[in-house]
C-alpha cells in the first residue's frame, strides 16, 4: 500500500486566552490515502477550522505529529511551512479570497511567484492559462473578481489552487457562500480533480454536499466521532442534467399557461 | 530571483491602486518640487549678488568720505568730503600693491546733445578707471593721461547715455555739453546693467577727473578714492596701509574717512542670500519630511486595509521576508516616482517664476540628485515601519479580518 498523504497522530490543539483553555482539537489520529475526497462536517465549533488549519501547515499543533506525504512538518519554523504550503497544498476559501481588481490570470499566477524556484514569465501565464483552462475559465483570464460571478470567482481561486500541483487540495466550506447550483457546479469541478488522482479534504455543513465526497468524517468536540465512506454517492454532473431538464419543464409549463 | 518577483509583486500592487498610489506620492512632489523650485530661487539670487559684486571691480579698495565736525555738530558718513588729489598721490607713493587708483569726483548734471537733454551721473576719474572696474569700452576710445594733465574736454558715455542722447546717431567724435561746455564723446562704455543698490551703472558720463574739478563743479576735494590691489590677498594690507597713512596725514585729527575692501561689501551681500537659500531650503526640507509623515501614514492605513490580502499572501507561500520587501518596495517607488514627477515639477515651476518675474533660477544637477535621493531615503524610513508590521501578521488571523 502507497504511503498516506495525510498522516496525523494524536494531535492536539489548545487555545489559551488568560486563564481559560480551549481545547479546540483534543486528540485526532487519522490517514488520508492519495485520491482520497474526504468531508469534514460537524457543529460550528466543533474544531472543523482548527483541524484545517493543522492540516494546511498554517498552525502549529499543540500535541501530536502530522507527516505530510511522510515528512513530519509539526514542527517547521515558519518559513519552512510557508514553502511546504507553497509547493504541497493548495487553499480554497469559503469566501474566494482573490486579490480585487487583479486580473484571473494574475490571482492564479501569485503562487507561482512565491515558489523557492520562480518560472520564467511565459511559463507562469502558460501554467495559470492551463489550471484556468481545467476550471472553464480560460476565455475570462483578463477578468477581474468584480466581473465574475460568485461560482466563477471560487473556480478561479481553485485554479490558483492547483497551479503548483500540490499534492492535497484543503477547503474550508467552499460552498457556503454559493447557491445550490453553483454549489454542484464546484463539486463538479472537485470530482473531476478528483477523478485526476489530486487527493482533497473539504470541510462542510451540509449533507448534501459532503454526498459529492468519497468518505465523510464527523467532528464533535475536538474529536473524530465518526469515520464512514459515503453511500449513494451523487455525482455533479448528473444532477446538473436532472436540474437542467427540471427547469426547462418549468419553463414549458410557464410557456403553456395563459 | 525572490527579490525580482517581490519587486514584479509590489508593482502589481500599486497598479491596483492607482488613484491611493498618486495620493501617497503626491506630499514627495509637493516636497520636492518646493525643494527644486526654493533652492533654484536662492541660488539664483546668490548667483545675481555675485555678479553684481563681481561688477564693482576686480579687487577694489574704496575710501569713503566721513563726517563733518562743525562746532560739536557732527553730520553722518560722506556729509562732507575732505579727500584730496595729495592724499591720492601719496597712496600711489607709499602704499605697496597697488596697481591702479581713481580719484572719484561725483556729480550729476543736465546734459545735451543733438537737440536732447538727459540728467544723468558725470563723474571725473583716472586713466584707470575701466581697469578698476573691470569694463570694457564696447566702441572708441578711453582718454589719456595728457588729456587728464590737460584737463581736455573729453567724454566717454554709457550705453543708456548713448540711447537717451544719441538715438539714431554714432556718438563717436560728436559734442554733447555739459554745463554748456562741449566735451567731445571718445567713447562708449559696454553695459554693465545695475548695481545691487539699484542703479543704473550704464546712465554715466565720465571725464577726466582734473576737467571735473577744474571746469565742472570747481571743487578741490574728490568724492571717493578709487584704488585697485594687485590681487584679492593684498586687498586686506591695501586697505590697512591706506587707513594708517590717511590717518597719519590728519596728524591727530579725528578721522574723517572709511576704507572699505570689495570683499567685504561682497561678504555682507552673500550673507545675506544664504541665509535666505537655507531659509527657502528649511521650509522646503520640512515640507519634504511632511511628506514622508504622508507615504507612512497611507502606508499604515494600508497595511490595516488590506490585511486579507496579506493574509491571502501568507497562505499561499509568502515568507515574512516577501511581505516586508514588498511593503518597501511600494514605499521606494511611491517616494523615487514622487521625486522624480517633483523634480519635474519643481524646474516647471522654477522656469514660471523666471519668466514670469525675472528672477534668476538656478536648477543645479546637484539639487536634483539630492532631491530625488532624498526621497528615495524618506521611502525606506517611513516604509519601513508600517512593512514590519505587515510581515508580522498572522495568517489565520490575517484572512479571518473583515
Ligand atoms: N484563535 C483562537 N483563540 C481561541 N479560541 C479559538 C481560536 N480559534 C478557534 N477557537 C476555539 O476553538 C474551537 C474550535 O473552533 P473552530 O475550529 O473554528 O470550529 P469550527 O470551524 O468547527 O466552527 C471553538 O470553541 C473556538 O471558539
Ligand atoms: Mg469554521
Amino acid at each position: 500500500m502507497s504511503q498516506p498523504v495525510v498522516k496525523l497522530r494524536d494531535i492536539r490543539k489548545t487555545y489559551r486566552s488568560g486563564d481559560l483553555e480551549v481545547h479546540a482539537v483534543r486528540g485526532i489520529s487519522l490517514d488520508i490515502q492519495p485520491g482520497e475526497f474526504v468531508a469534514i462536517m460537524g457543529a460550528s465549533g466543533s474544531g472543523k477550522s482548527t483541524l484545517m488549519n493543522t492540516l494546511g501547515c498554517l498552525d502549529r499543533p499543540t500535541g501530536g505529529t502530522y507527516y505530510l506525504d511522510g515528512v513530519d512538518v509539526s514542527s517547521l519554523d515558519r518559513e519552512a511551512r510557508a514553502d511546504l504550503r507553497n509547493q504541497k497544498l493548495g487553499f480554497v476559501f469559503q469566501g474566494f479570497n482573490l486579490l480585487a481588481r487583479t486580473s484571473a490570470l494574475e490571482n492564479v499566477e501569485l503562487p507561482m511567484l512565491y515558489a523557492p524556484k520562480r518560472a520564467g514569465a511565459a511559463e507562469m501565464k502558460r501554467r495559470a492559462l492551463a489550471a484556468l483552462a481545467i476550471v472553464g475559465l480560460a476565455e475570462r483570464s483578463d477578468h477581474f473578481p468584480s466581473q465574475l460571478s460568485g461560482g466563477q470567482q471560487q473556480r478561479v481561486a481553485i485554479a490558483r489552487a492547483l497551479v503548483n500541483e500540490p499534492r492535497l487540495l484543503l477547503a474550508d466550506e467552499p460552498t457556503g457562500n454559493l447557491d445550490s447550483r453553483t454549489s454542484i457546479e464546484v463539486m463538479g469541478v472537485f470530482q473531476r480533480l478528483n477523478e485526476q488522482g489530486i487527493t482533497l479534504v473539504m470541510v462542510t455543513h451540509e449533507l448534501d454536499v459532503a454526498n459529492y465526497c468519497k468518505r465523510i468524517l464527523v467532528v464533535r468536540d475536538g474529536l473524530v466521532v465518526r469515520d464512514e465512506p459515503v453511500q449513494n454517492r451523487s455525482i455533479a454532473f448528473a444532477e446538473l442534467a436532472k436540474l437542467h431538464s427540471a427547469e426547462s419543464a418549468a419553463k414549458l409549463n410557464a410557456g403553456i399557461k395563459p | 530571483m525572490r527579490l525580482l518577483s517581490t519587486t514584479i509583486i509590489a508593482l502589481r500592487a500599486l497598479r491596483r491602486n492607482k488613484l491611493r498610489s498618486m495620493l501617497t506620492a503626491l506630499g514627495i512632489i509637493i516636497g520636492v518640487a518646493a525643494v527644486i523650485a526654493m533652492v533654484g530661487i536662492g541660488n539664483g539670487a546668490k548667483s545675481q549678488v555675485e555678479a553684481q559684486v563681481a561688477s564693482l571691480g576686480r579687487n577694489v579698495v574704496t575710501v569713503f568720505p566721513g563726517s563733518f565736525n562743525a562746532g560739536g555738530m557732527r553730520g553722518g558718513w560722506g556729509s562732507t568730503s575732505t579727500l584730496t588729489i595729495e592724499d591720492t598721490d601719496a597712496i600711489v607713493r607709499e602704499v605697496n600693491g597697488v596697481v591702479a587708483v581713481s580719484p572719484e569726483v561725483r556729480d550729476r548734471n543736465q546734459i545735451l546733445a543733438n537737440g536732447l537733454n538727459w540728467n544723468t551721473q558725470v563723474n571725473g576719474e583716472s586713466t584707470d578707471y575701466l581697469s578698476i572696474r573691470a569694463w570694457d569700452l564696447s566702441d572708441g576710445a578711453m582718454f589719456t593721461e595728457t588729456d587728464v594733465k590737460g584737463a581736455t574736454k573729453v567724454c566717454v558715455i554709457g550705453s543708456t547715455v548713448v540711447k537717451q542722447l544719441f538715438p539714431d546717431t554714432d556718438p563717436l567724435g560728436q559734442t554733447l555739453r555739459i554745463r554748456n561746455i562741449p566735451f567731445r564723446v571718445l567713447g562708449v562704455l559696454e553695459s554693465k546693467g545695475f548695481n545691487f543698490f539699484g542703479s543704473d551703472q550704464d546712465d554715466t558720463v565720465i571725464v577726466p577727473y582734473t576737467t571735473h574739478m577744474r571746469r565742472i563743479n570747481r571743487r578741490t576735494t574728490v568724492s571717493t578714492i578709487l584704488i585697485e590691489a594687485a590681487s584679492s590677498e593684498e586687498m586686506q594690507s591695501v586697505q590697512d596701509d591706506v587707513t594708517a597713512l590717511l590717518q597719519q596725514r590728519r596728524g591727530g585729527r579725528e578721522p574723517d574717512f572709511t576704507v572699505r575692501n570689495q570683499l567685504e561689501l561682497a561678504q555682507t551681500a552673500t550673507a545675506t542670500t544664504r541665509v535666505m537659500t537655507s531659509l527657502l531650503g528649511a521650509i522646503a526640507g520640512v515640507s519634504l519630511l511632511v511628506g514622508g509623515i504622508g507615504i507612512m501614514n497611507i502606508m499604515l492605513v494600508s497595511v490595516t486595509e488590506r490585511t486579507r490580502e496579506i493574509g491571502i499572501r501568507l497562505a499561499i507561500g509568502a515568507h515574512d521576508g516577501d511581505i516586508r520587501v514588498q511593503f518597501l518596495i511600494e514605499a521606494m517607488v511611491l517616494s523615487s516616482l514622487g521625486g522624480i514627477i517633483g523634480v519635474i515639477l519643481g524646474i516647471g515651476i522654477s522656469q514660471t517664476l523666471a519668466n514670469l518675474n525675472g528672477w534668476p533660477v538656478l536648477v543645479s544637477t546637484n539639487s536634483i540628485l539630492m532631491a530625488v535621493g532624498f526621497s528615495a531615503l524618506v521611502g525606506v524610513v517611513f516604509g519601513f515601519y508600517p512593512a514590519h508590521k505587515a510581515a508580522q501578521l498572522d495568517p489565520i488571523e490575517a484572512l479571518r479580518f473583515e
